[in-house]
């Protein structure tokens, strides 16, 4: 059972404050789009990430400048604990001609590679391979850049999660596979679709390094991708990390979820990454004001962005044309 | 200055070339290291070059494009081949969802000079699986190049300008025409992918035909010289995109139309441009279009079989003689 506590002591309190920020901002930034989509402002469906926000701030803290990062469709949080900025952001989920894609790819396709988001990817295990090449490239140069994908666990039953880590392998890639495992692939539990418990044996599978942590304490995210990235960069290969986490509301927009167990949302929002952290920053003498601050300050940005990108147009239709090719 | 080479030669001495001239240029695949191909048409290259810049892959279709695809996103080119065009429905989701739309979806954030040579082409007694005409399968995704040479000299032009392209390239190398000789400029020009050669000219009927088909058009031509009917042969060379301005200027001028290729024509290229020319050039058509092709089945083995599926020389002049004396 995992328990309540942070298993690594907090170490900088400034930065874990500023993990703390990113991650509120991301859940502010998700509830909004789930407001955004209830009044009809957002088009086709929506995956939120809440309660996973642990993951993705933890690794991005891991990554240097020039590391390179690839998402699933449920990657607003990703690709925000990046760097990408949230009015943009906010303007691509709406369609705005000023959203990070230009309203040519949406909710599940944002994009900022000047933060090394390099893609959200809609076809489950697609960006696997991607990932690859990537670090592929960083070898063939010379570099020591990683590449880290995000991905779900019902991916891990898909035939380009097999491909991709056996390459990946193969070739000592400098990739970390991260597979959120937020126990539901879809509405299917994971054991319903799953012939495996723990997803991370699957790494023996390719002699690949692998290991399973709990993906809401956020120390340990961050300390799992740079170990993995050490490896990564000194030529010993890629990574897979299946980080425990659960994800608090359903698949897509419609979807209430009532496949979930009763209790069972109940006691994961008791282990919420972002209460856990800074339950720990009080207990490392953080005041709780400043904790509060920090809340509403990360509030009062997602709001303000918000407000930006709603004043944004949206993009003259002609522009569907630009950028099929070079 | 040229010489006369094979196109097999042809396709080794542009990727050569290619990979003297960038240093960014590498080749994957299955057996084009050590072995230099299934069909010999990397052979040599990974003595010259060695195993940083030519190596093999697993068999893993879709792990071969996505690390294309991530290479090409980091700046390289990568030239990877698909062994058979066949084997393109294993990676179709890496070559129609992620490859033909990174740039798009992105909004031009990244760029994919990807190029992917396949072998196509029925008339061998490969069987249903390994004989597929398959450029027909892409014309409908936006967002790649594809690429049909049929002689040693367009083999040699269109590769390098495949691997020069900034976008996504297709391009199948005809199993047929690997022993076909032809002459190649010592020093040749850059090709223009998107550029109908004419072939032949003639007064009486446009026919227009790629890679094997082509070389069958340019026998029936001759033989229906002897009655005096003058066919004007054009090979489009690329499909995507297609050079319907020749095309149509040739109608203007023969006022007539055949199509002929290998695939059957539900949802081909020779279907599409039968619809143009039809749309475009209406008043100067003396006779309805004929498309002339394989099948509606699939590839038989048996020879007399697979002979009777090809459009066969006989079969293509008695379809020239049928639209003349419409």
């Amino acid at each position: 059972m995992l328990d309540h506590d942070l298993e690594t002591p907090l170490t900088d309190s400034s930065e874990e404050v500023d993990q703390l920020r990113a991650m509120w901002e991301i859940r502010f930034f998700e509830e909004e789009c789930q407001r955004l989509f209830a009044e009809g402002l957002v088009g086709g469906s929506t995956h939120l990430c809440q309660g996973q926000e642990a993951v993705v701030v933890g690794t991005a803290r891991a990554l240097r400048p020039g590391d390179k990062m690839l998402c699933t469709y449920r990657g607003h949080g990703a690709v925000l604990a990046m760097g990408a900025p949230l009015d943009r952001c906010f303007g691509e989920i709406m369609g705005k001609a000023e959203g990070v894609c230009g309203g040519k790819g949406g909710s599940m396709h944002l994009t900022d590679t000047s933060v090394g988001a390099y893609g959200s990817f809609a076809i489950i295990g697609a960006h696997l391979p991607i990932a690859n090449g990537f670090g592929f490239a960083a070898r063939y140069r010379g570099t020591d850049e990683v590449s880290a994908c995000f991905f779900g666990d019902g991916t891990a039953n898909i035939g380009a999660f097999h491909e991709a880590l056996n390459l990946a392998s193969l070739w000592a890639l400098p990739v970390i596979f991260i597979c959120e495992n937020n126990l539901y692939g879809e509405y299917s539990p994971i054991a319903s679709t799953t012939a495996i418990a723990r997803l991370a044996d699957r790494a023996d599978s390719y002699s690949m390094a692998g290991e399973q942590i709990d993906g809401n304490d956020i120390g340990v995210v961050r300390a799992a991708v740079e170990a993995a990235a050490a490896r990564a960069r000194a030529g010993e290969g890629p990574t897979l990390i299946e980080a425990l986490t659960y994800r608090h509301k359903g698949h897509s927009r419609s979807d209430p979820a009532t496949y979930r167990p009763a209790g069972e949302l109940e006691s994961w929002l008791k282990r919420d990454p972002i209460t856990l952290l800074e339950d720990a920053l009080e207990g490392s003498g953080v005041p709780r004001e400043q904790l509060d601050e920090v809340r509403e300050g990360a509030e009062r940005a997602v709001v303000e962005a918000l407000e930006r990108a709603r004043a944004w147009s949206e993009p003259d239709p002609d522009l569907r044309l630009r950028s099929v090719y070079a | 200055m040229s010489t006369t080479i094979t196109y097999r030669q042809a396709i080794i001495r542009g990727l050569s070339d290619a990979m003297d001239a960038d240093a960014d240029v590498f080749l994957l695949g299955e057996d084009v290291g050590a072995a230099g191909g299934a069909f010999k048409l990397t052979d040599g290259l990974f003595d010259r070059f060695g195993p940083k810049r030519v190596f093999d892959t697993p068999i893993s279709e879709q792990a071969i494009v996505g690390a294309a695809i991530g290479a090409a996103a980091s700046g390289l080119r990568p030239v990877a081949e698909i062994m058979f065009g066949d084997f393109a429905a294993v990676c179709f989701d890496q070559i129609a969802n992620q490859l033909a739309k990174y740039r798009y979806m992105t909004d031009g954030q990244v760029a994919v000079p990807v190029t992917i040579r396949m072998a196509t082409g029925a008339g061998a007694g490969f069987g249903a699986q390994h004989s597929q005409p398959v450029e027909n399968w892409f014309l409908n995704v936006p967002g790649l190049k594809i690429c049909v040479p049929g002689t040693p000299a367009d083999m040699y032009g269109l590769l390098r300008a495949a691997i020069e392209d900034p976008d996504p390239v297709l391009i199948f190398e005809h199993k047929h025409l690997f022993n076909l000789k032809g002459e190649v400029d010592d020093t040749p020009a850059p090709a223009r992918i998107g550029e109908a050669e004419i072939v032949r000219s003639g007064r009486d009927v446009t026919l227009v035909a790629i890679q094997s088909m082509r070389h069958r058009a340019v026998s029936a031509a001759e033989q229906l010289a002897a009655d005096g009917i003058e066919v004007e042969i054009i090979d489009p060379r690329t499909l995507a995109p297609l050079d319907l301005p020749a095309i149509c200027d040739s109608v203007d001028r023969t006022n007539r139309l055949i199509v002929v290729q290998e695939a059957s024509a539900s949802g081909s290229w020779g279907a599409t441009v039968v619809a143009e020319v039809l749309s475009r050039r209406f008043e100067s058509l003396d006779a309805p279009p004929l498309m002339v092709g394989g099948d509606d089945t699939p590839i038989p083995y048996a020879r007399p079989m697979e002979d009777a599926w090809l459009p066969s020389v006989e079969r293509i002049v008695a379809s020239v003689r049928e639209v003349v004396a419409f």
